[in-house]
């Protein structure tokens, strides 16, 4: 009713070609913007942001690097976790042997790092595939893993193995360490996970994203028709290991504060691959969808029976919420096996053509 | 179709609704008690004794004393899965609610609260575990480790081997292998132990356990097997324990020359081995058992009358009492956080002073009806946060543990140091930690 597009005329190719061809796909975007950028951190209370919101955002980016390259260039990968972990442990090492640069360009320098170790990692790509390199990957989680365990030069020889995030400001707000109030890390980590959406989107969506996506339906084809498998399989690669590489080094210096190396273990990964699974291979609005599905459910399974003043034991929840989240991604699968992007999209067909479908 | 599309306007429609979690008001008059546990997860083997022992204890206060000094206190665990994400949650979920002390349960959670304790003016109780080096109050004002660090723990393991070798000297020329979860716990040992071999002339042989690796340890014991340590040391934890006594006992090795530390003896980590664990030592911190009165009282009050989660035959095991002592600390910390200040309902930086001035003397643990049950806690003070109180050596006989030695003190001017450095090296690196204001107590 609301949502149609009758009346909208296109007069140009670039409205017509537009990622949102739609006035009301337009407004519904700003509007959900200002309720992220605006509502969000002004109603919000610090439970809602510190332990919801920010871990959301920060996997919503990790799955967007792992779909750039599962989803669009049809490259498996388990090492997201690994290459989360370069990000951080990249971060901490030149934010502490260059204490003058700001953090934030360190954030987002750590990404380059993680690029190079993808990179390599990636170099096998061009002779195998699916499966095989499903292995390749895992043999890049378990290789940085022990890195980050052995070689202590990682955390500058702190004795607990772990790294610790030193306080830095910006305007002289404090952005990291305990003195950073929720809301300024929930903007600052908003802010990074925008932009990237933003250049994610004009990836896929251009030259780069066509020559992915060419190689994913049929890399013999993308070949003749004049596609070089090898740098194009390596910028994804590339490409994903930076949005994974900054999504790490916001988790462990926005959300964390402080991290040990077992947080990037291949549990890490198969969390972020579930998510990109469940949201929709091949979509950027899909990895948000799997993050919520996949992190914020359980929280507010947890929280559902305390609410209503059901005395459940803590345990007890917890064990539900694993049967709850389990049996609604087999639902999902069931229902969709494309992922709720998928989902979504049928949604929003059947929504512009209501009430009288033909 | 229809009940397909409803349910999945129904998930849908709940994933959209943000979830704005709204504390529920306290009741005023109550103190409030976090207590971060796991009884799920491949930890839960450790972690569902010591939940139960910590809950048991403080609930039973309520239910024999009306609380402390007349203030009831309001337990509520938080499942954490030994999981640093939860753990995190956990923390921001019960913040709201004024808790006035936090239990993490885990190194990797304490490492993530320990910034954030002297911003959200809440401490963190991480008894004998977490950062060794948090045991120097003077950095850090709001973290306590009392009784013992894992460094005080290593030296009471090395005097002990060195005690049955014929002394120090006599370590000369020995291999001791370390068998650890690889990870920040059961990597902090191992300064001191290169230091250690040094200064007494032995050999140390590291056998890592990979985090995924807990229940696969085959391959390290055959190393073990070659390179024939004379004693064996073990930091282990959850699944890792009964694996490592097993293979220990599978490859022959003399089980009475195999220590662990104090997270490496519950009863379900020898109890697998059956007779073959017969012999396995470990460090402990207190007495195993129900025959005192405050244990006999939780029975009473508690697992009688089905009001506890434990098993009627689980209370009194190892780390039931690990959980119970860990207890006995936050009420003994509230109960002198109210005399220190005068007040009843107590916030958390009372009871970080409740903390700063702990004294558990022997006849105050007889008071509480645990008379032996533990090592007189009468070294935390300002400066010192943790006391490096003694433990002692128990085996286990293949059906319960035995005590075979008396206390034995930490080496304390040798640890010390490490934690001064250790602390003064933290403090470098997290630029712009606070300086200590928090005043001292003058009975501390």
């Amino acid at each position: 009713m609301l949502y149609r597009e009758a009346g909208q005329f296109k007069t140009r190719y670039a409205a017509d070609m537009a990622i949102f061809p739609i006035r009301q796909d337009r407004i519904g975007i700003l509007v959900i913007l200002a309720v992220a950028f605006v509502v969000i951190p002004y109603f919000g209370n610090s439970f809602l942001l510190q332990a919801v919101m920010i871990p959301f955002l920060i996997f919503s980016l990790a799955a967007i690097g792992l779909n750039l390259l599962t989803g669009y260039t049809g490259l498996l990968s388990l090492g997201t976790g690994a290459f989360m972990g370069v990000g951080a442990y990249a971060c901490y090492k030149l934010a502490t042997i260059f204490p003058g640069v700001h953090i934030l360009v360190w954030v987002v320098a750590s990404g380059f790092v993680a690029a190079a170790v993808g990179v390599v990692f990636g170099l096998p790509s061009l002779r195998i595939k699916g499966f095989y390199l499903a292995v390749a990957t895992l043999a890049a989680q378990f290789f940085l893993q022990w890195c980050f365990v052995r070689i202590p030069w990682l955390v500058n020889y702190n004795v607990s193995n772990a790294i610790e995030v030193p306080t830095r400001t910006l305007f002289g707000v404090p952005v990291t360490g305990p003195n950073a109030t929720p809301t300024t890390r929930y903007l600052i980590v908003l802010a990074i996970v925008v932009a990237m959406t933003w250049l994610a989107s004009n990836l896929v969506h251009g030259r780069v994203g066509r020559m992915w996506m060419a190689v994913r339906d049929m890399d013999i084809a993308a070949e003749l028709m004049g596609i070089r498998l090898l740098p194009t399989k390596l910028l994804a690669f590339a490409v994903s290991s930076f949005y994974c590489g900054v999504a790490g080094a916001l988790m462990v210096f926005l959300w964390y504060g402080g991290a040990e190396a077992d947080v990037f273990n291949i549990n890490q990964s198969f969390f972020i691959l579930f998510m990109v699974i469940i949201g929709g291979l091949g979509s950027l609005i899909g990895s948000y969808f799997g993050a919520a599905l996949i992190f914020m459910l359980p929280i507010l399974l947890r929280y559902v029976p305390d609410q209503f003043g059901i005395p459940i034991r803590s345990a007890t929840v917890e064990h539900l919420s694993f049967m709850i989240v389990g049996a609604l991604i087999i639902f999902f699968l069931i229902v969709e096996p494309n992922g709720l992007a998928r989902l979504w999209q049928i949604t929003k067909q059947k929504l512009r053509v209501w009430p009288f479908p033909y | 179709m229809r009940l397909k599309g409803l349910l999945l306007s129904a998930v849908l429609a709940a994933m959209a609704g943000v979830p704005v979690v709204v504390s529920k008001a306290e009741a005023q008059g109550t103190i409030y008690v976090p207590l971060f546990s796991y009884r799920t997860g491949a930890f839960s083997g450790s972690g569902i004794p010591i939940a139960n022992g910590m809950a048991d204890y403080l609930n039973m206060l309520n239910e024999r004393d009306g609380g402390i000094g007349g203030v009831k206190i309001v337990v509520e665990e938080c499942e954490t899965g030994y999981d640093t994400k939860k753990g995190v949650e956990c923390y921001e979920s019960t913040k709201g609610k004024n808790p006035v002390i936090t239990n993490p349960y885990s190194t990797g959670i304490t490492l993530q609260l320990i910034p954030k304790a002297a911003v959200d003016k809440i401490p963190v109780l991480s008894m004998a575990y977490g950062l060794s080096a948090s045991a120097d109050g003077t950095n850090f004002p709001w973290v306590f480790n009392p009784p013992a660090t894992y460094w005080d723990g290593l030296s009471m393991i090395i005097k002990y081997i060195a005690g049955k070798e014929g002394g120090l000297d006599k370590l000369k020329g020995k291999t001791i292998g370390y068998i650890f979860f690889d990870g920040g716990y059961g990597r902090e040992p191992l300064p001191l132990l290169h230091q250690f071999a040094k200064d007494y002339g032995f050999e140390v042989k590291e056998y890592p356990v990979p985090p995924a690796e807990m229940q696969n340890q085959s391959g390290l014991w055959l190393n073990v097997r070659r390179d024939k340590p004379n004693w064996m040391v073990l930091w282990g934890w959850g699944a890792m324990n009964p694996t490592a006594v097993k293979e220990a006992a599978k490859i022959n090795y003399p089980m009475d020359h195999f220590v662990g530390i104090w997270w490496s003896g519950n009863e379900d980590d020898a109890r697998p081995a059956g007779q073959d664990g017969k012999g396995y030592l470990s460090l402990n911190l207190h007495s195993v058992g129900a025959n005192y009165p405050a244990i006999q009282d939780i029975q009473k009050y508690l697992v009688d009358k089905g009001k506890s989660q434990t098993p009627k035959d689980k209370v009194g095991e190892n780390f039931y009492n690990r959980g119970v002592m860990n207890s006995v600390i936050i009420a003994e910390a509230i109960r002198n956080a109210q005399k220190v200040t005068g007040k009843k309902v107590v916030t958390g930086e009372d009871v970080r002073r409740g903390l700063e001035s702990l004294r558990i003397t022997d006849a105050r643990w007889t008071e509480l009806g645990l008379a032996g049950f533990a090592a007189p806690i009468t070294g935390v003070s300002c400066t010192d946060h943790n006391g490096h109180q003694s433990a002692y050596m128990q085996q286990w006989d293949g059906t319960k543990w035995v005590k075979i030695s008396d206390w034995i003190s930490p080496m304390k001017d040798r640890v010390r140091p490490l934690i001064e450095a250790a602390a003064k090296d933290y403090v470098q690196q997290n630029t712009g930690w606070p300086k200590r204001t928090e005043s001292c107590d003058k009975s501390s």
